[in-house]
């Protein structure tokens, strides 16, 4: 097993005018493996956000250290390519363009047609062609989430980071981008972590499931290891003993060991 | 045809009929005030009300009979190049200004309290003290202009670079763009439009303030030429030229409507 990407006895701290420091997440400890599909799931204000930013390297952690391929991570770079809730593309530019400017970035020795090439690559593979030529405001919250997929997975990072990108979609819309997904997964074979709130999401898309307690102080309550075939299929998992285990779990952590009661 | 557009062409034409009855109520009571036909007369040429045939001032805007005497044309176009002249200066310094503004806060706080103080002095408060350094006329009324437009660009510009969405900036960092690429890339598209809100407000101010600067400064210059007409008992052609000066403002905003649209990113069906 090669620690890929390793998170040690991470803690991160507010500081709050007037008051002591509040501590958003504590004794953090995780090892991620190359090519693992890992989500976070934890009730709203845990921390899960706070968590991915520091491996992003947008936030600093207060305590410990993250490292990818024993490297400490020390600001945001183009290796942990990062989709936003709001899928966060530049609107004056067009789908194409939103990807480009990223390629153009990261991989500044290509050639125009092969720039053009691998940004066309990414666009078809979201099943974006139509599309690729509108600016994001005339495109459904749907297909602005497959750009910002296309886009982070066209610099070819080595970890994928999303903090909940389905999250604002319809249920049908949010299914659709899942096998999405899944799909492209299969072929990239990306290390991925996928913050979620959803929990068929969590169960269907991972390997492994973490569990974060509640705040302040939140920290991983438990690590559900998904032992379910790829790949898989939405409709068949319903009556899947896995899956129901997985699901029942999960289910257990969050509405009876960590309720919440003011949510 | 269009009920809507027969409304826009009506309403305003029995509004013009009022005012021009207000006029002629003021004319009749106001001892030498000009009346409308006579106005008319003396902007298109004809017969005035003394059975003279005069040469309108619009009848031929482009004459020039000497450094002192040219038509009107080259009034506005003198008032005109001092505005420009000022507001791309302004623009050269405010723009850069703004955008330091807007993405330090160090530089925030140290220009900021300048900028609040000064921005509510009228410009032709400056006027005196340009005048003293220059000793020019055109170098006053162009740097006069420039304190003028200065400060909505620059507070419009700063503004601009602060609606720059933490997202877009998270997106920069992670692939690492430079300073330099974070201002061209992202906070320039985003501040255009504020930028350009900026421009056209500050050329409305500029354009107002210009008339009264050429009153105070003489020379040349469609705001002297007015003040000139005052001198010359030439009541009427205050009028005209009160009338010019909203025609050629409306057009400037009109103009730079147009343009700040193009930029707009929003207003092309992308938000
Ligand atoms: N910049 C900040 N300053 C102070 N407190 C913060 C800051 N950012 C986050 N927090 C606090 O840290 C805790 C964790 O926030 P975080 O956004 O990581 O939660 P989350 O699990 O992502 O929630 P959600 O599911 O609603 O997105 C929250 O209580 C939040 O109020
Ligand atoms: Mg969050």
């Amino acid at each position: 097993m090669s620690e890929f990407l390793s998170l040690k006895n991470v803690e991160k701290r507010f500081p709050i005018s007037g008051k002591d420091d509040y501590v958003a997440v504590t004794d953090v400890n995780l090892e991620i493996k190359k090519n693992e599909i890992i989500s976070i799931i934890g009730h709203s204000g845990c921390g899960k956000s706070t968590l991915l930013n520091m491996i992003a390297g947008l936030d600093m952690q207060s305590e410990g250290s993250i490292e990818l391929n024993g490297k400490k991570i020390r600001g945001p770079g183009p290796e942990r390519a990062v989709v936003f809730q709001n899928h966060s593309l530049l609107p004056w530019l067009t789908s194409y363009q939103n990807i480009e400017m990223a390629v153009k970035k990261v991989m500044p020795e290509l050639s125009s047609i092969e720039l053009r090439a691998r940004v066309e690559k990414y666009i078809s593979m979201v099943n974006l062609e139509h599309a690729k030529d509108k600016a994001p405001g005339e495109l459904s919250g749907g297909m602005k989430q497959r750009v910002g997929i296309a886009r982070a997975l066209s610099i070819n990072p080595e970890v994928l980071l999303m903090d909940e990108p389905f999250g604002a979609l319809d249920s049908l819309t949010r299914a659709n981008l899942q096998e999405h997904l899944m799909r492209i997964q299969e072929s990239v074979k990306n290390t991925v972590i996928i913050i979620t709130h959803d929990i068929d999401e969590a169960v269907l898309l991972s390997d492994r499931v973490i569990m974060m307690t509640n705040g302040p102080d939140a920290t991983i309550g438990e690590i559900l290891e998904v032992n379910l075939e790829r790949p898989r299929k939405r409709v068949e998992l319903q009556h899947d003993p896995e899956y129901i285990r997985c699901r029942e779990a999960i289910l257990s952590f969050l509405y009876e060991k960590f309720a919440k009661e003011d949510e | 045809m269009n009920i809507d557009l027969v409304k826009r062409i009506v309403l305003p034409l029995l509004v013009l009929i009022v005012i021009i009855q207000v006029w002629s109520g003021i004319a009749h009571t106001v001892e030498d005030f000009p009346t409308p036909s006579d106005t008319y007369v003396a902007a298109f040429g004809g017969i005035n009300e003394f059975d003279d045939e005069v040469v309108g001032v619009l009848s031929d805007p482009f004459y020039i009979e000497n450094v002192d005497d040219k038509g009107i044309f080259w009034q506005i176009m003198e008032s005109l190049k001092r505005v420009f002249g000022g507001f791309a200066l302004a623009l050269i310094i405010g723009v850069p200004l703004g955008l330091l503004i807007g993405m330090s806060k160090n530089a925030q706080y140290a220009f900021d309290p300048f900028i609040q103080i000064f921005k509510p002095v009228s410009p032709l408060a400056w006027l005196p003290l340009l005048l003293f350094i220059f000793q020019d006329i055109n170098l006053t009324a162009i740097s006069t202009i420039f304190i003028t437009s200065i400060w909505p660009i620059i507070i419009n510009t700063a503004l601009g670079v602060k609606s720059v969405s933490e997202d877009y900036m998270n997106v920069a960092k992670v692939l690492q763009f430079t300073p330099m690429e974070k201002v061209v890339q992202i906070i320039l598209p985003v501040a255009i439009p504020f930028i350009f809100t900026g421009m056209r407000l500050s050329l409305a101010i500029a354009w107002l303030v210009i008339v009264a600067a050429e009153m105070l400064t003489g020379g040349i210059g469609i705001g002297f030429w007015i003040w000139d007409e005052y001198n010359n008992l030439a009541y009427h052609n205050i009028i005209i030229g009160i009338i010019i000066v909203g025609l050629v403002g409306f057009l400037l905003d009109t103009i730079m409507g147009l343009i700040a649209n193009y930029f707009d990113y929003t207003k092309k069906g992308r938000a």
